[in-house]
Order: C-alpha cells, then structure tokens, then sequence
C-alpha cells in the first residue's frame, strides 16, 4: 500500500470501526461457541495459507469456506466473531495496517452475508435433512452479499490510495476470483451440513479434497514452470555455438508472445508459439559451424545448407506433443510474403500464421542485437526497416501489431558490448533479413 | 501413430500375463457372483443403485492416466468405496448387501468403459479388476456389520471403522498394481510399492475422504451428495490430467532435443536414446525407485549435451575414447547447461560426475549410482552401438569388467552383463 494518505486512513479507521462496533453490539445469545473456536481455527488455517495474485502483495485466501459455514452454524456475530479470527493468520507480508484492514473487511464481509442469510429466510443453526434444498437460496444470497462486500471495500482501499496497479486488474480477473470465491464458498455449506452427522471433523474431511485439489493445480504449474526453464537451458546450449546469437530464441519468443497476444491469440495457441519462438532455430546444430562462423561470403553449397536449418529444426522437434501449428511456425519462419524465401518459397497466405509471426520477432531481434560486421541498430530504426519490408518480407498486420505492443509495453535489447574473444560469425542462417536475401535481394542491412 | 499403437496393444497384451489373468478371473467370478446374488434377492433401494451406479460410470468415463503409465479413476473409486460404506440415505437405513455394491460398482464401470472401448480406446481389464477387487474387499468387510447394525450410530463410532475399511481398501489397490507393475516391469515388489503409495497419497487421500463424504452427506442432502461431493475431486482429476500431460511433452522435449548432439554430428545416431534406455533398465534391476529412474532417464539423455561446447565432434562421438580431462571438462559444461534450468540439479549432479571413476583417488566422494550407471551404459554403446551381435555385446562387457573396481561399479556391470548378455 506504500505510504497512506489522510483519507486513506480515514476509511481504513472507519471500516475498523465499523468492524468493532458490529462485534461489539452482539447479541452474543444463540450460538455454540465451540463451533465458532472450530471454524476460528479453520479459517486462521484458510488465511495462512493464501495465495499472492500479484507482486505488489495482494492476495487470495480461502477464508469464505470459514466465514459462510459460521453464517449458517452461528448466525451474523458468530461469522463475525470467526472472521476476526483474520488477525491470527501466520503468514508473512502483510503490514500491521493491512492486517487489520482485512480483519475489519473480513468481519463485517461475514457480518453483512450472516444478515443477508436471515433477510432471504435462511435459519441459523446446524442444517438436518429438511433444510434441504430451501437453504440454497439463502446460502447463495449470503455467498453474493460476502465476496461483493469483499470486493467493494477491497477496491474502495485501491481507489482511494489511487495505486491502480496493484488493484485486482481488469475485469476479467475480478470475475474469475469472484466464481472462485463463490466456489470455494460452497464448502461453507457443505460444512455446515455435515456438522450434524460428523460434528466438528466435518470442516477436516471437507478440506482435505480441497486441499489436494490445490496441491494438484500447483503440481502442473510447478511442473510447466520447470519445462519452461528445461527448454530454455537447451536452446541457451544450443546457441553457444554463436555468441552473438545468444539470448536470440529467448528474445524472438517473447517478441512472437507479444504479436500473438496483440492480435487476440488464445492462449494455447500463444503457449505454443512461446515454444516455437525458443525453439524455431534449433535446426542450426545441424549447420556444420564453419560455416556459422565464416567471414567471407558464401558459396552455393553453404546456403544450401544453411537453407536447410528450418528443415532439421522439425526433425528434432517433430516428436513434440505441440500442436501441429508450432512445427509449421519452425518450418516456414524464413519464407517472405513475396514468396522469395525459404525452405518453399510459399508467399502470402499461404505461409502458416506462426510462421509469419515468428519472422517478424526473428528479424527484429537480430537488427537490434549486435552482429560480429555491425552494431546493434536502436529499436526506432530497426521499427522503420519493419514497416518499409511490411508487405515485401513480413505481413503488414503482424509488423503493425508487433509495432504498437512495443510502443505500450517498450522492448529491451540485449546487453550491447562485443566480448574479448567473441567469435566473428557470418550473418549467415540467422533472422537477419539481409542475411537471408540472396543474390539481388539484398535488403535492409545492406542499404 | 501405427508404431504407438502397436506398441500399446504389445502393453496390453503384456499385461494379461499369467498372474493377471488369474487377477480377471477371480474379478469375473466375483461379478458372476455379484450378479447372481443380487437378482435373487431383488435390488434393494433401486434409486440409490442406480445414483451410484450413475456416478461411478462417470467416473470411469473421466479415468485419467497418472505419470509412469498408471489408470486411475478417482471419481469412480470414490462414489463405489461411498456406497460401500454407506449407512443411511436421508433417515432411511441402507439396506443392501455387499454383492449389490459390488454388482453396482461392475456394471457402472462396464457401462463407463463402453465410450472408451468405442473410440479404440485400449481398456486394461486387469486394471479395472483390481479396482473392483479393492471395493469388494470393503464392501464385504463393512455390509454385514452395517446390516447387522453393529456399528452405533454416532460419527465417533462410525468414522473409525469406514475410515479404516476405506484406507485398507485403498491400501489393497495399490498393493495389487504394485504386484502387476512387479511383474510387467521386473522391479522389485518393495520398490514398486514404495513408487504406487507415493504416487497415489495425495489423490487417494481426496478419493477416501469424498468417499466418506458422500456416504455421511447422503444422511443430510440425500442422493444430491453423490453429485456435490464429485465436485472437488473433478478439480483435482483436471489438474493432474493437465499435469501428466505437461510431464509427458517434458519427457518427449528432453529426448528430442537430446537429439541435437547427434543432428549436430557429435555423436551417433540414436546415442542417446540407447544409453538412456540401457541406464533405465539397469536401474530398475538394481531397486531404483521412479522418481530416481526419471532423473536417471533425463541426465542418461542429456549426458553428452556438454559435447556441444566442443569445436569439433570427437570422432565418432565416441567419449570411451577421448583423454579424462576431455571426458570432465563435457561432463562439467553438460552439467553447466542443465543446471541453468534451475529446476534439475539432481540431474546436472548426475551429468557433472558421469566421467568420475567409480573409486575416486584420494578421499573424494563416490559419484552418485546414476552417474556410475550412465558411465557403464555410455562406454557399452560407444562400443557396441547399434549392433544387436551376441559375441560382440559379451566382449564389451568383457571389457568394462577388466576395468571393474576403478573404473566400473561391479555391480552395475553385473546388471548390465545381465540385461544384455543372455
């Protein structure tokens, strides 16, 4: 939250409060306090265990399943009493400050859903066999009325500090943590129901698929997280065959994310084109590295087989489960829109949409890294050549779309310097536009 | 496609050897049984029979496939241990007997593999029977006492004993797998029920406990609990779908860009995936769990990726023949490149010390066993390569055992002498 403004702390204090005066107030009657100690410790275990939404430290934690089961078991103060039970959550981060806002918003969040429950007819006390299906409703009502309140206060805070980045983002997330919050609201239910038949082991059993459910999701990220940094070392191994291309796959997939997100790509389809943005020049292992590291020009032969890297890329990557569209991409990232590439020499439409978005990042990395005959050219340059080979080389929509992500979200360049000992290569087999072009079709570099 | 699914019906076929089939058998005996108990006495409760049986063919609908080729149906599991151990429906007692469960739990699979088998799924029966088996072992352990109403009618006195028979259920599941997966992959018993209870924990613990959800909830919200209680466990199977799915193109990822060392001409072709899976099996004899053998599976792939730091290919990529000194500084740069993942240490550990002599002079650490494995299985390749000739796999053998001692872990070689010599 950084440092609070007066009136930021005004409605801080005033939630606080609020917070207080609803406990306060009571009616401490027509409750089971040993059901208020069960849920209280139920949802410290909920709040230590939250998850971060963002590196600005807000956070997500499953403190709904406590604080609606308490709405049904113990009715509006005993929720609210449970929620405070906020302010003992073990977990490191929160600023005292913070800590007590949520506790407030918290408890009053519980308070507010406990009153809405009675106001849509629902019954305070441990469900049995004819509660059902008529509490549904109510719950329901109460589970709406408690992340709404949730949110509103949550984003009453973000307002008033006017610190718009670290606020829950843009629609889309809110909607997605509200069903989440909803969601996991209905385990509140669940542990109201089974409190009659399992007594105070109907919070544990109810948890425990929760948390594997939980355990299960953070499994895969774990798991997609170690695959990225796995493809990523190898192409970095692969590309010490060339230092000056080091970092290129790693720059040319980012640049390929950025067009794809740009133009409105689902995300598989950009999941896959980050890989085949990693891996789309992995064929030039099989490029013998003599001829990587030339100096002088050319001969026929060598272009041949320098022509030929695209292909070899695809029989190593071929036994991928990708998607057929990323082997494409690999395949075809040298063709131009005038048809005057390679490996087919295929033009326009006919050239996979990877494919064409890949050239774009590729050319636009190699201009702007350093190359052994020239220096890194500056990103407004290297954006002008685009848009002058726009429609001759790269596909007029993917250059403007590339163009205006960088203009918002900016472009880094590789760290500029030439290493002692860095080895002098030709502009060879490359996304160096003017590498690529043969004989009269010597484009951009050589202007 | 055609190799894949050759290969898949030779598992299938593989897996219907002696002991499994006598698995199937008993399980078709106990359906025969079943069966025929149940249409003697009559369904009992027919709209919680077919609730259940509804759930468990969704379940084995959604089966999904764990890491290292295991079957598992977490849904189906649970609504068939739930109506194994089910007391009351609303405030009506259950009344019915363990061969109904059982005849449930068989038809509701069944009816659930159909979609599968109709795809050209291919359906492993010796897998479904051992989940059938694992839910007649509680069924016919709790039913009688339930009827009998030996079991008060408290949560304290009840949770006990289904907690129980659903834990022993689920312990017998992965007792039989265990057994088959003994058999099909020549592992040791021990270990390969070390490997299923490890691999199972987590989601058997979210089976076990739906199952007895549903069985208590069923007193609340009658046969609508069947539905909620699958909820959870839905979430959990989609997250470890997406996971084993993730794990596999891993897996495909690393042996395909191991391949870049032999496109690149710095080994031969097909190097690695000889060596990776000649190290697999040597470890699988001498009592490796998986978790080990996966590790062993990645370094064994990439072991000869410091190669690339090389100007030019070793002549034939033949790393038996270049100096010590040459052999630590690719092992010590493959090391490098995979540890910049920063998520496989284990294997760049493994790859840094593939060139240590088992016996290190002075006081030096051993190397790790996988590393001593990918030592013996890489100087075996570089010898026999590609060859399949008897005499020339028992002279190469014959040559790593000379350097036994040093150079070699006996024991590796012994195993290696055993998986390849006949």
């Amino acid at each position: 939250m950084g440092k609070l403004s007066r009136i930021a702390l005004l409605y801080i204090g005033a939630v606080v409060v609020a917070a207080v005066a609803v406990v306060a107030v009571g009616p401490f009657g027509g409750f089971d306090w040993r059901q208020v100690g069960v849920l209280g410790l139920l949802l410290v275990a909920c709040e230590s265990s939250a998850t971060l939404l963002n590196s600005r430290g807000l956070t997500w934690s499953a403190n709904s399943i406590a604080s609606l089961a308490a709405v049904v078991l113990c009715g509006p103060v005993g929720a609210a009493l449970v929620a405070c039970c906020t302010l003992l959550g073990i977990r490191r981060g929160p600023k005292p400050a913070q800590r007590l806002f949520n506790t407030a918003m918290y408890t009053l969040s519980a308070y507010l859903a406990g009153r809405a429950f009675l106001l849509f007819g629902g019954h305070v006390g441990t469900p049995g066999p004819s509660s059902f299906p008529g509490i549904i409703g109510s719950f329901a009502a109460a589970a709406v009325v408690h992340v709404a309140v949730n949110f509103a206060l949550v984003r009453g805070v973000f307002w008033l500090t006017r610190d718009a980045e670290s606020a829950p983002g843009r629609l889309g997330l809110d909607f997605k943590l509200w069903l989440t919050d909803l969601g996991y609201g209905a385990f509140g239910l669940l542990i109201a129901a089974l409190w009659s038949v399992l007594g105070p082991f109907a919070p544990v059993l109810v948890l425990i698929p929760v948390i594997v459910a939980r355990w299960a999701v953070a499994q895969f990220a774990a798991q997609q997280r170690a695959y990225e940094a796995t493809v990523s070392a190898l192409c970095q191994a692969v590309e010490t065959k060339d230092f000056y291309t080091r970092g290129h796959s790693e720059r040319v997939s980012r640049g390929s994310v950025m067009i794809a997100t740009e133009i409105g790509m689902r995300v598989e389809r950009v999941a896959a084109i980050r890989y085949a943005g990693m891996l789309h020049d992995v064929g030039k292992l099989g490029v013998p590295t003599s001829v990587l590291q030339k100096r002088s020009s050319l001969t026929d032969d060598e272009y041949a087989a320098i022509q030929l890297h695209p292909m070899r890329g695809i029989d190593i990557v071929r036994e991928i489960g990708f998607l057929d569209e990323a082997l494409a991409g690999i395949m075809h990232h040298h063709e131009r829109i005038d048809g005057r590439g390679y490996p087919m020499g295929l033009a326009g439409d006919e050239i996979p949409e990877f494919a064409r978005v890949l050239s774009v990042a590729d050319a636009f990395d190699a201009m702007t890294s350093d190359r052994s005959y020239r220096g890194a050219r500056p990103v407004p340059e290297a954006v002008a050549e685009l848009r002058k080979w726009a429609g001759k080389q790269f596909d007029p929509a993917f250059v403007d779309a590339f163009v205006a992500a960088i203009e918002r979200d900016g472009w880094s360049p590789p760290d500029g310097g030439i290493p002692a000992g860095g080895q002098p290569v030709a502009a060879a087999a490359d996304g160096d536009p003017a590498a690529d072009a043969v004989g009269p079709l010597r484009t951009i570099e050589s202007l | 496609m055609l190799a894949r699914r050759s290969r898949t019906q030779a598992t299938t076929r593989n897996f219907l050897d002696s002991g499994q089939s006598l698995l199937v058998a008993f399980a078709g005996l106990l359906l025969i049984w079943s069966v025929t108990q149940t249409a003697v006495n009559g369904v009992n409760d027919v709209h919680a029979a077919l609730a259940f049986g509804a759930l468990i063919a969704f379940g084995e609908l959604l089966r999904l496939n764990l890491p290292g080729d295991r079957e598992a149906a977490p849904i189906a599991t649970a609504g068939a241990m739930a109506y194994a151990v089910l007391l009351r429906v609303g405030t009506v007692p259950a009344t019915h007997g363990a061969g109904q469960v059982v005849a449930v739990t068989a038809i509701g699979m069944i009816v659930g593999a159909l979609p599968h088998l109709a795809v050209g799924r291919p359906t492993r029966i010796a897998v479904m029977s051992a989940r059938l088996l694992a839910v007649a072992c509680a069924a016919i352990a709790f039913r009688p006492l339930a009827n009998a109403s030996l079991i008060g009618s408290r949560w304290w006195s009840e949770l006990p004993v289904m907690l129980a028979l659903v834990v022993a259920s689920l312990f017998v599941e992965a007792v039989i797998s265990a057994l088959m997966r003994t058999e099909a992959l020549r592992t040791r018993f021990i270990v390969a029920l070390g490997d299923e209870l490890r691999v199972q924990m987590a989601i058997g613990a979210a089976t076990g406990a739906s199952a007895l959800l549903i069985a208590f909830a069923a007193e609340v919200m009658g046969l609508a609990a069947v539905a909620v209680f699958a909820a959870p466990l839905l979430v959990t199977q989609v997250a470890l779908r997406r996971y084993a799915g993730i794990r596999a193109t891993y897996l495909q990822t690393v042996r395909a860009l191991a391949r870049v060392t032999e496109i690149g001409g710095y080994v031969e072709t097909g190097h690695s995936a000889r060596v990776s899976r000649l190290a697999v099996s040597i470890g699988r004899e001498l009592g490796m769990p998986e978790a080990a053998l996966l590790e062993l599976e990645y370094a064994a792939l990439m072991h000869d990726i410091g190669q690339l730091s090389l100007r030019d290919p070793v002549p034939g990529g033949a790393t038996v023949l270049v100096t010590r000194a040459e052999q630590r500084r690719i092992a010590e740069y493959g090391a490098e490149v995979i540890g910049q993942a920063r998520v496989l240490h284990a294997v760049a550990d493994i790859v840094r010390r593939q060139s240590d002599p088992c016996r290190p002079a002075g006081r030096a650490q051993p190397p790790p066993l996988s590393s001593r494995i990918i030592r013996a299985a890489n100087a075996y390749d570089d010898l026999v390569g590609s060859s399949d000739d008897p005499s020339r796999a028992a002279e190469a053998v014959e040559r790593l055992r000379l350097d036994t001692g040093s150079e070699y872990d006996p024991r590796v070689v012994e195993a290696l002498s055993k998986l390849v010599v006949p």
